[in-house]
């Protein structure tokens, strides 16, 4: 499967002149970006590790882009995504966030039902690759 | 104004109506109100006759007013201006004493605003146009139970519109086969689903059974794709006790989102709006009915005023236009409702029919959605026309995709996606739009077959309500 998180995971995965322009277009709106990578790709798992802090002071793309290629190389088989933050009054949020890495095999997720009274389900959504300790869940992570 | 307390009928323009010198405080509550008045009656004796029968006057000389401080309570109309190209219609501005109206009570409000006086015989027609609500009112109210932030934050979601379907047939569909629908379209690649305005509980689906079968899709789509999903359950009912055990039903399921419709009246929503802030999910509101009020120019309330008080009383999604669909929506009076809901200022500007500044004061923002006849075809103009916190919602768009739901869901989703990434790489997307889906469709089937087979489907009728200005810029 292929997970649909962020912004473009509809389309092929971006090349590297392809992230760049997206970098380009947050950063001219001053919008800092920040490298996350996670081996617990959970729709609700917010905090993926940070690859060191937001990149503040970081004006031009190529700074951003380096940066990728870093975690890509210490983390090649784990999710990794650049995100932009808005740290304007009445956004305070991110602005853009999408997946730069994947893991080459993405196992997906497994429904488990709890069958309890009156028809109801109780649904949890369960990450194959969390059956795994933590650094050990894709080959190469 | 010696005969200002003589019993027997006196102009309202002479009861202290009408004070053209009256500079409003900012802590009035200020309306611009536009009126046709009977053969015979001046404009500014119209204008004070819909301020004093929005607040304290009736229709002849009691002297109890003497026992008040009535010039406080007194509306003022302090200024009547001509329609640009329409020799009848003038426009009244009219200032409201905060001491008026209860803390964050929309009832209340609307009940002073368009209680009597749009029934008043002197006037042939009247239309509530805009409203300048004063941030020590608007402070009073909840606001979005959630907001455009929260949601984004909550559904991890950012950097483009979210994309939704009103499941087709609106009526008719068995619990189980509705809960097909919701599926593909959901693990095709929509955010969200949607129940119609009309769907509550009816002999062919009852409520819990739609309820049941609806969050088993989301979930198993949610699992496939590895992303939050939502489907709007519409607890609308017929008594607030009906909604509240819907709701906390939904609640229970694990839905992030409920609905409701308009037509359960402004305190049932503000009710609404307090239970999904305490519950944690996410409020979306269908307009319906609006339009029986909203559309004619002459007659009735503006939908920008609707959307000033749906974001007061405190939803999270608003149906607001799409501009380019099947539904009535002027492209300047559409970007001043999109204004009202999702700015924390909104400045004045005739062109979008905004009549007063408008300062939030912080209140969350109201996610607007665009949904009726929207195509993937026109994603680069609904991306210019409502920008990115918007919901775009493609029913028959996704429902109808000769290859099948999921296809058609797919097929929206690559074409927004291309759309912002094209955006984001500083292409003129808006003229070189087709070119862009067309480039999408070669990596993507699903695109390729929507856009041959709703590409050139447009809906270009001209709008009946539009903002009255001169040398209004308007037309898609």
């Amino acid at each position: 499967m292929r997970i649909t998180q962020g912004t473009f995971s509809y389309l092929p995965d971006l090349t590297d002149d392809e992230i760049t322009a997206q970098l380009q277009y947050a950063l001219d709106r001053g919008w800092p970006m920040s490298v996350e990578f996670t081996d617990d790709p959970h729709p609700r798992n917010t905090y993926w590790e940070m690859w060191g802090l937001p990149m503040f002071d970081i004006r031009d793309a190529a700074g951003v882009m380096h940066e990728i290629s870093e975690c890509r190389k210490a983390y090649p088989g784990r999710y990794i995504k650049v995100s932009a933050y808005d740290a304007s009054k009445g956004r305070q949020t991110t602005a853009l966030s999408f997946i730069v890495n994947r893991p080459a095999d993405e196992p997906g997720f497994r429904l488990d039902r709890q069958e309890v009274s009156d028809r109801r389900i109780r649904y949890t959504t369960h990450a194959y690759a969390t059956d795994r300790p933590a650094g050990d869940r894709y080959s190469s992570s | 104004m010696s005969d200002r307390w003589n019993a027997g009928v006196i102009p309202y323009a002479e009861m202290g109506y009408w004070q053209p010198d009256y500079e409003p405080k900012d802590t009035d509550v200020l309306a611009a109100f536009r009126l046709v008045a009977q053969p015979g009656v001046p404009p500014e004796e119209a204008g004070a006759a819909v301020a004093g029968e929005s607040s304290t006057a009736t229709w002849t000389v009691v002297w109890t007013d003497r026992l008040t401080d009535y010039e406080t309570y007194q509306a003022k109309c302090y200024a009547v201006e001509p329609v640009p190209g329409q020799p009848d219609q003038f426009i009244a501005k009219i200032a409201y004493d905060l001491d008026l109206f209860e803390e964050g009570s929309i009832a209340n409000l609307t009940s002073s605003i368009i209680g009597n006086v749009f029934g008043f015989k002197a006037l042939k027609s009247l239309r509530l146009e805009d409203m300048r609500i004063p941030t020590h009112y608007v402070k009073t109210f909840q606001g979005p139970a959630h907001g455009i932030v929260m949601e984004r934050e909550y559904l991890n979601k950012y950097g483009r519109p979210l994309l939704g379907a009103t499941t087709k047939p609106k009526l008719g569909l068995s619990a189980r086969n509705y809960g097909r629908v919701v599926y593909e379209a959901l693990r095709g690649g929509l955010d969200f689903t949607k129940d119609d305005e009309n769907i509550n509980s009816q002999p062919f689906m009852r409520w819990r059974d739609r309820f049941l079968f609806t969050m088993e899709a989301v979930n198993r789509a949610q699992a496939e794709t590895g992303e939050i999903k939502g489907h709007y359950l519409n607890v609308t009912g017929a008594t607030m006790e009906d909604m509240y055990e819907r709701a906390d039903f939904a609640k229970e399921l694990g839905s992030i989102v409920v609905m409701i419709d308009l037509t359960v009246g402004y305190t049932a929503i503000q009710s609404m709006a307090k239970w999904a802030r305490k519950n944690g999910v996410l409020l979306h509101l269908h307009r319906a009915g609006h339009g029986t009020y909203t559309r004619q120019k002459n007659h009735g309330v503006n939908f920008r005023v609707i959307a000033k008080w749906m974001r007061l009383a405190g939803v999270d999604h608003i149906h607001a236009g799409t501009v380019v669909g099947k539904l009535e929506g002027d492209p300047n009076a559409v970007a001043g409702y999109y204004d009202t809901l999702r700015l924390d200022h909104v400045p004045a500007d005739p062109v979008k029919g905004l009549y007063f500044d408008q300062d939030w004061a912080s209140m969350a923002a109201t996610m607007p959605v665009a949904s009726g006849g929207i195509h993937a075809g026109q994603m680069h103009q609904l991306l210019d026309h409502l920008g990115e916190d918007v919901i775009l919602q493609f029913g028959g768009g996704t429902i109808g995709h000769p290859m099948g739901i999921a296809a058609g869901a797919t097929a929206n989703r690559v074409a927004l996606e291309a759309m912002i990434k094209a955006r984001n790489e500083g292409r003129d997307f808006l003229h070189e739009g087709p070119d862009i889906l067309q480039a999408a469709a070669k990596h993507c089937r699903e695109l390729d077959v929507a856009l041959s087979t709703w590409g050139d489907i447009t809906f270009n009728y001209e709008s009946t309500d539009t903002p009255d200005v001169l040398a209004t810029p308007t037309g898609l």
